[in-house]
């Protein structure tokens, strides 16, 4: 294998989407189950007993500090592929199994829980829907705007190209996070989680279509002028099909690249409008939804570290959106590659 | 400029008349109201008669407009004003007023070989799909006749079939231009424009690449319009020579007349110009100064101000620039002063 990173983090990748398409499967809960009896319960140990995996049982030994101790000997045996919460796979198949589960009252939590005694677990695939599919939705959007406007506007030059650079100089020259702001302000605040999705999308693609727009003009604009294309226009092409197989294949390349980029800033502006109280609303998780329910004093003090998950799981899957972004270009531009060396 | 008929060596009708062909381009100034501050005469005033068979050949220095007329010809601009007769089954159209879909059919008839080699082929489509294109776009073949078709055009132009699946980034230079003249090729054309088709190559597969073309319009019956810079690849190729300076023609004649007696004191300086394979033969370019700017053109005859025959009061009068006159019955000059020069010289006009 050529480029081991970039396969690592394809694969690293391909795990988060399957495991957050497969969320309901995997997940023992749905996001809002709560338990008031164990709240900011930590991680449950596991252990073999009786040739079959066991969670540890846990007593609440100081209240005040939410410290639990465990009860030694004491544990629920874990069943796998039990019934628990209906859902439907994929959203198609109705079924009620879940890869694991244990009995009522106890509970298991892989990555402990919150104030409210809710998985974190759970959460943090759940969450793992919305902040990896918002990147994609996003980048759907903006590519299209970005491709149309800038491709418009670099083609047939003009008026329209200069209307279309204006109007993005005057979109990119307001702060971004302000704008955020004011957009969100003007819709209302009670919207249905599926609604606050899309709303969350369309103000993060209305933010950033305008750079992608402008570099795919540039391309555009360059591409225009080589001979192939006015090849095609004297050969009787219509602009439209001159656009669609000689400039929208020769910028494809580029636009792979440019999409693996700027998931991150999707998945990042989501985390920051729900860190903000922005975005998506409780119950449901999404990854900046947890981290800023995370902020809580008692989390700091007294160390309930695994409330700061969502933000690993950001970190790591933003990380590698830009490695994988740095391969594509690597082998799209083999060129940029020797120059930067 | 006259309308009457351009005299050539041969009868019959011309496939193509070029009429007072102009293309000018705006100069707007810099802002966001781009006003129009100036204008380029890319090509001013260029009229010529081109028949079938034949091939004539434009030359002239960087910015005197040969390929912009070649273009505006094949209308890949839209030419400004001026008339493009163009003959084609006992038919002639005005290719600079027709509507571009009325147009589109007769593209077919008219082929275009381009400069650079390494950006006139779309790098995402292979060669089969680039050579197919023309076919493609005008509905005239598909499946495995496309497939046929293209690979006797590749096979034509000395390539492989197997060719046909292969990217442009896998070809040489030449081989490219080879897959270039296949894509004109293949529409059976009655005319092709070569817009300095020879010059990003290789001396040796110049010459590979200009029997080629030779080759394929004695077999096919072309029409050639060859924009070259280079004098001696204009010599060994073209049947009539037109001399552009400042987007006009000065000069146009039979290759050999122009060659043996240019009267226009810029052909000369061109002429004199071509290097001769000999380090004693002294290199002889009498002309000073840089070619004229075709956004600001002297006034009266463009070359005046480095021509070393210019008569002051003569040659530089505000208004209507020379015109472009038969001097003899096929050699046509646009300059004032022929006659005088010959006599001064002693070289009587042949």
């Amino acid at each position: 294998m050529e480029r081991p990173l970039g396969l690592a983090v394809l694969i690293l990748l391909g795990c988060f989407y399957l495991v957050a398409l497969f969320a309901d499967f995997i997940s023992p809960y749905t996001p809002p189950d709560q338990s008031l009896q164990k709240t900011y319960h930590p991680p449950t140990a596991l252990f073999w007993e009786n040739g079959r995996l066991h969670v540890q049982r846990y007593e609440l030994a100081d209240p005040d500090d939410m410290v639990y101790r465990k009860i030694e000997g004491e544990g629920a045996p874990v069943r796998f592929f039990a019934r628990g919460h209906d859902y439907r796979l994929m959203g198609l198949i109705p079924t009620d199994r879940h890869l694991f589960l244990v009995d009522e009252p106890d509970r298991i939590y892989l990555l402990g829980s919150d104030e409210t005694g809710r998985d974190n677990f759970s959460r943090l695939l759940y969450g793992a829907r919305i902040s990896l599919s918002i990147g994609l939705v996003g980048i759907a959007i903006i590519m299209v705007f970005g491709f149309l406007a800038g491709g418009l506007a670099g083609y047939f030059g003009g008026i329209w190209d200069n209307l279309t650079m204006r109007f993005i100089e005057l979109v990119m020259a307001v702060p971004g996070l302000y704008l955020l702001l004011v957009l969100r302000g003007t819709f209302p605040d009670e919207l249905s989680p599926g609604q606050t999705f899309f709303l969350i999308v369309i103000i993060l693609s209305f933010l950033a279509w305008g750079g992608t727009a402008r570099i795919i003009r540039g391309m555009t604009l360059s591409l225009r002028n080589r001979q192939f294309v006015m090849a095609a226009e004297v050969l009787g092409q219509s602009p439209l099909k001159i656009v669609g197989k000689h400039i929208l294949p020769n910028v494809f390349s580029y636009l792979v690249v440019a999409a693996s980029l700027s998931i991150p800033a999707f998945i990042l502006g989501e985390a920051a409008l729900s860190f903000l109280g922005l975005g998506i609303q409780e119950p449901s998780a999404s990854w900046g939804l947890m981290l800023s329910q995370a902020q809580d004093m008692k989390v700091f003090m007294l160390n309930f570290w695994w409330l700061l998950l969502p933000g690993a799981a950001i970190f790591v899957t933003v990380i590698a959106f830009n490695v994988l972004g740095d391969v594509f270009r690597d082998i799209v531009d083999p060129k940029q590659k020797f120059l930067n060396r | 400029m006259s309308d009457t008929t351009i005299q050539n060596g041969r009868g019959g009708e011309p496939i193509l008349s070029v009429r007072n062909l102009c293309k000018y381009f705006p100069i707007r100034s810099k802002g966001f109201i781009r006003k129009q501050v100036g204008v380029v005469k890319a090509v001013d005033q260029v009229s010529f008669d081109l028949m079938p068979g034949e091939t004539l050949g434009l030359v002239g220095e960087s910015g005197s407009g040969k390929t912009t007329t070649a273009r505006a010809i094949l209308r890949a601009f839209e030419p400004t004003s001026g008339e493009v007769f163009f003959r084609t089954n006992g038919r002639t159209v005005d290719l600079a007023q027709i509507s571009e879909r009325a147009l589109k059919p007769l593209r077919q008839q008219m082929q275009m070989i381009f400069q650079d080699p390494f950006s006139s082929l779309n790098p995402r489509m292979t060669v089969g799909d680039i050579v197919g294109e023309p076919l493609m776009i005008h509905g005239l073949a598909e499946g495995d006749v496309l497939r046929r078709k293209v690979e006797e055009a590749l096979v034509r132009v000395g390539l492989k079939a197997e060719h046909r699946v292969r990217y442009p980034h896998a070809f040489s230079g030449g081989q490219r231009q080879r897959i270039g003249i296949a894509r004109a090729l293949i529409m059976n054309p009655a005319l092709i424009v070569a817009d300095e088709s020879v010059s990003a190559l290789d001396v040796s597969v110049q010459a590979q690449v200009i029997n080629l073309l030779e080759d394929i319009q004695e077999e096919y019956k072309l029409t050639y319009i060859f924009v070259a810079h280079d004098l001696s690849v204009i010599r060994h190729i073209c049947d009539r020579v037109a001399v552009m300076y400042g987007g006009k023609i000065v000069e146009l004649a039979e290759t050999e007349t122009l060659f043996e007696n240019p009267r226009h004191p810029y052909t000369r300086a061109l002429i004199s110009a071509i290097p001769f394979p000999d380090p004693d033969v002294r290199l002889q370019f009498d002309i000073k100064g840089e070619a004229a700017d075709p956004a600001d053109l002297p006034a009266g005859c463009s070359f005046h101000p480095r021509c070393p025959h210019a008569k002051q009061g003569v040659c530089d009068v505000r208004g209507e620039p020379p015109e472009l006159r038969a001097i003899r019955p096929d050699h046509r000059a646009a300059c004032v002063r022929v006659e005088e020069i010959a006599e001064e010289e002693g070289i009587p006009i042949r």
